[in-house]
């Protein structure tokens, strides 16, 4: 289940700019910010009166007077024109502390990249020792060296704001320095600042750009608030921060004198922020492919038939009947599993076998509803263990017997565990989560569990973190808590893939044996024959989200008749053979959201016809064990006929 | 652990002293000289050369430098003409009034914006996502010292439930119900504004967690759903998350200037703006020095804290 973005979307600067319309807030935001800084611009040309002329008759004038739109101040200066130039001066500002702090950070960031070793220590304890001020700190500081004033404000919010530039820039130059093409331009007698600035400065740009839109709101706010503060604009000098401060005073009388320029703060950097996320969330692939959405606690079922529900005896576990498992992502729809059909006895080692992405893993996840919703859901079929239906049971049931009747055991042992708790504390949760054991019985279990999966030191064990174990030990450990609670049925995904070849030997004789000494049920799933041929019973061979041939491993191994099972057990080394031909599959499997309507394996099956192509493939019965989905098997000698 | 702390205590040091480097040349690199700064621009040659020869700056920048390092070491941060008093004693009354607004204020944004992140990333693309979100960028956007004035106008003027500014009643004041009646404003500003970055970055850690493969594993073994997402999956979101409380720590402290001087908060920030009014430049140095070394040491309490939380780095 490779997450590929619908193909429309993947580029193109008109689609990307849809998109962000597309996004109503990031629109809003554009509009507003757009307005605010067309006004500011134009403030020149507009009818306003002086912002500056005072008329202590008219001091105080309430928003809606007429001729004063928006009041006046203290002073009797009208609060419009005053808000339009003030609001001038502090995009002004902030544009011009957001440049030059764009301009020396990257440039640091740039030189230290670029150099590495000691220039690149250097530099970085430097932007260290800044960023161990609480910015505002720097900010003070040097406004208390250059005294209070505008220009000096705009220079000390440059300068806090060096270090993020200076960081980002330095971060991707690191990785351009390293490349093919410097090292040419090297080669060709460029000098360091011809390539600083020629060849790794255009590779940079996007990250600077994408830093400047993410800090210049921020660099307004904090202009505003040195000069709220009585340390930027001086009278008469006003930006919109030094307008709220002496709005202040008379904050209580007169409210609006300090409200307005402080609603137009905010909707400027509120607009800058919209149109940031907005702009985020167009360039992240992530969001568009889904891939950041939260998978819910079981797979959502959404069958629109159910199958008639097969006779169950005594032995029988595990029965699953046309399962369908889809994933949609955006437009597209991927059939992960096309409707197939499982039995798994009591004892039973059944292998569910393929390459990567044939939907084995998906199969046997979707048993007891663990493929992540969103993308994934149960679209047709049913899963009968001992004859209940696991789709149709609710979910506290589904609960009760996950890591209980049905445990599972996983490929990556590292990643399966977590590693901020120590495996004791995870493999007692196991036990107690379905047994009413205290916690010190519970740990006396835990202690047997590991016993039996012959780990040694158990006592020592439990107190360990996944991550100071190693992976066949972190993989008994898993096993271990997979038979905490004496499962019927044990569903295995690649439990040994991660393994070494001695490991395997071993966790695999270790599954063996449990399944004999307490009759479990297991359901492995691998890519590999030779472990098949140790372990299972029965196989069932899937391609595309269908299963192809099935039937008991020994006849299989002998006599495969689908192509494909074949070619998979051509691809096993054998030792002691040197001469065996070592096939790789030619060809890759079918993406499966465009399966072809006949059979999927046509295109890379030496015996295929045209009869193959044109219509679905039905199951063919061959004997009482066996089946395959194949019009010209293997041992089919009269295929021309 | 207590080796690991040695270890990170004795890495801070060189940091410690870098900053006593900075904040030194603070005063030294002031045009025209400290004596001109505390004499002010019209005092005669003679008397600034007076006072020069009486602080001991004709002397070699670094002597100079040694000797306040080793003043400093003795907790003599020197003294405060405006003031005419110690600039540590000051410095550190006005400490304690900013870390109790501070130190409120980042407890509270902390819990806010852990919860909403984690509310925001279970109910994803819900109502309750949509809704925190929005809100969560109103509180980025909203400049700290607007939302005091606002707080004060709605909740101090207008319903009358807390007092306008001070940190003590004028009259009959000085106890905790007093204390906390006057914090209530100041503190909950602060945290506003500091919320959405947690928030933010708890919900998409959270995210992150949850299509984790332990998090599958969680689930395979029958745990229910609350305990997966707030024992298993909160744990390990909170990995990512406390180095983002430690950086909105100096967030929080930036912000007490404003807020501070919005409420009229005894506190060092607005000792700090004052004291570049009155160009005290000594007491300047005493603020930032004695706040930054507060933060650096806080910094690496959050580094202890993460490492208690994921034995990988250990």
């Amino acid at each position: 289940m490779t997450a590929t973005a619908p193909p429309k979307a993947a580029s193109g600067r008109p689609d990307s700019l849809r998109l962000l319309l597309n996004n109503t807030l990031a629109t809003a935001g554009l509009i507003v910010l757009g307005v605010i800084v067309l006004i500011a611009l134009a403030a020149p040309i507009l009818p306003l009166p002086d912002p500056n002329v005072t008329a202590p008759a008219d001091r105080l004038l309430p928003v809606g007077t007429p001729g004063h739109l928006l009041g006046t101040d203290a002073l009797g200066r009208d609060m419009l024109s005053r808000l339009i130039w003030g609001s001038q001066i502090s995009l002004a500002v902030g544009v011009a502390a957001m440049l030059i702090a764009a301009f020396f950070g990257s440039l640091i960031g740039l030189v230290a990249g670029y150099a590495r070793g000691r220039v690149d220590n250097i530099l970085m304890r430097g932007i260290d020792m800044m960023q161990a001020f609480p910015y505002i700190l720097l900010a003070l500081a040097i406004v208390a060296v250059l005294g209070p004033g505008l220009l000096n404000a705009l220079y000390a919010i440059a300068v806090i704001n060096i270090p993020f530039f200076a960081r980002n820039v330095r971060g991707v130059a690191i990785g351009y320095a390293r490349r093919e093409f410097v090292d040419a331009a090297r080669l060709s007698g460029k000098s360091h600042a011809q390539i600083l600035f020629g060849e790794i400065l255009p590779n940079v740009m996007p990250v600077i750009v994408i830093a400047m839109s993410t800090t210049v709101g921020w660099m307004i706010l904090e202009t505003a608030g040195l000069s709220f503060l009585g340390l930027g604009a001086q009278p008469p000098q006003a930006d919109l921060g030094s307008m709220l401060g002496e709005g202040r005073k008379i904050l209580f009388t007169s409210p609006h004198v300090s409200v307005i320029p402080g609603l137009t703060i905010f909707a400027v950097v509120m607009s800058i922020n919209l149109l940031g996320d907005g702009v985020r969330d167009v360039l992240d692939p992530r969001l568009r492919s889904g891939a950041l959405a939260r998978p819910g606690a079981r797979t959502k079922v959404d069958r629109d038939d159910v199958p008639a529900q097969p006779a169950a005896s005594d032995t029988d576990v595990l029965q699953v009947r046309d399962l369908r498992t889809e994933f949609r992502i955006g437009s597209s729809v991927y059939k992960a599993v096309g409707g197939i059909d499982l039995d798994i006895r009591q004892g039973e080692c059944v292998g569910l076998v393929g390459e990567s992405g044939s939907g084995k893993s998906v199969s046997a996840m979707s048993i007891m509803g663990l493929v992540p919703t969103p993308p994934g859901a149960i679209r047709g079929g049913a899963a009968y263990l001992k004859g209940e239906d696991l789709f149709a049971a609710d979910d506290e049931r589904i609960r009760g017997l996950r890591g209980n009747a049905v445990s599972h055991v996983f490929q990556d042992p590292l990643s399966t565990l977590h590693p901020l708790f120590s495996v004791g504390d995870q493999l007692i949760e196991a036990i107690r989560v379905h047994q009413p054991l205290g916690r010190a019985a519970a740990r006396d279990k835990a202690i047997d569990l590991l016993k039996r999966v012959r780990i040694p030191n158990p006592e020592e064990r439990l107190k360990a973190y996944p991550h100071e174990l190693s992976g066949g030990i972190r993989q008994r450990i898993c096993i271990a808590m997979a038979l905490a609670n004496d499962a019927t049925l044990l569903i295995a995904d690649e439990p040994t893939t991660a393994l070494d070849v001695t490991v395997q030997a071993q966790v695999l004789s270790l599954l063996d044996k449990l399944r004999r000494e307490h009759s479990t049920a297991i359901l492995f799933i691998t890519h590999d024959f030779g472990v098949v041929s140790a372990i299972c019973d029965r196989i069932a061979v899937m391609y595309a989200g269908r299963i192809v041939e099935t039937g008991p491993t020994a006849e299989i191994l002998a006599s495969p008749a689908h192509p494909y099972t074949s070619k998979l057990i051509d691809c096993v080394p054998v030792l002691g053979q040197p001469e065996r031909r070592l096939d790789a599959i030619a060809g890759r499997p079918p993406v499966v959201n465009n399966l072809p309507p006949g059979c999927a394996f046509a295109e890379r099956c030496p015996k295929a016809e045209d009869d193959c192509r044109t219509a679905p493939v039905p199951m063919f019965a061959r004997g009482p064990e066996r089946a395959v989905r194949c019009l010209h098997p293997m041992d089919d000698t009269d295929a021309d006929t | 652990m207590a080796l690991y702390i040695a270890k990170r205590l004795l890495a801070a040091i060189p940091v410690i002293l870098g900053l006593t480097v900075i904040v030194f040349l603070i005063i030294a690199l002031i045009p025209g000289g400290t004596a001109v700064a505390i004499l002010g621009p019209l005092a005669s040659a003679e008397a600034v050369a007076e006072l020069e020869a009486e602080l001991g700056l004709d002397r070699p920048i670094f002597i100079q430098y040694f000797e306040w390092l080793g003043n400093l070491l003795q907790g003599d941060l020197g003294r405060s003409y405006i003031l005419k008093r110690p600039v540590l004693d000051e410095v550190l009354e006005r400490f304690n009034a900013t870390m109790i607004l501070a130190g409120t204020a980042l407890v509270l944004c902390s819990i806010m914006g852990l919860l909403a992140g984690v509310v925001s990333a279970v109910r994803q693309y819900g109502w309750a996502d949509k809704t925190i979100t929005f809100i969560v960028l109103i509180g980025i956007s909203m400049p700290a010292f607007w939302l005091g004035l606002l707080m004060i106008l709605v909740f101090a003027v207008n319903l009358r439930w807390f007092p306008v500014s001070g940190m003590f009643a004028v009259y009959g004041g000085g106890d905790l119900p007093d204390l906390l009646r006057h914090l209530v404003l100041p503190a909950v500003t602060l945290a506003i504004v500091a919320t959405g970055v947690i928030a933010r970055m708890t919900r998409t850690s959270m995210l992150e967690v949850l299509r984790q493969d332990y998090i599958r594993t969680a689930r395979a073994k029958g745990l229910s759903e609350r305990r997966v997402i707030y024992l298993h999956a909160f744990k390990a979101a909170m990995v990512a998350v406390i180095p983002v409380i430690a950086v909105q720590a100096g967030f929080v402290v930036s912000n007490a200037v404003y807020v501070e001087a919005v409420f009229q908060w005894p506190g060092i920030g607005t000792m700090l703006v004052n004291a570049i009014s009155t160009r005290d430049v000594v007491l300047v140095q005493g603020g930032v020095l004695i706040v930054a070394t507060a933060y650096i040491l806080f910094n690496l309490a959050a580094d202890v804290v993460q490492t208690m939380i994921d034995p990988r780095l250990r």
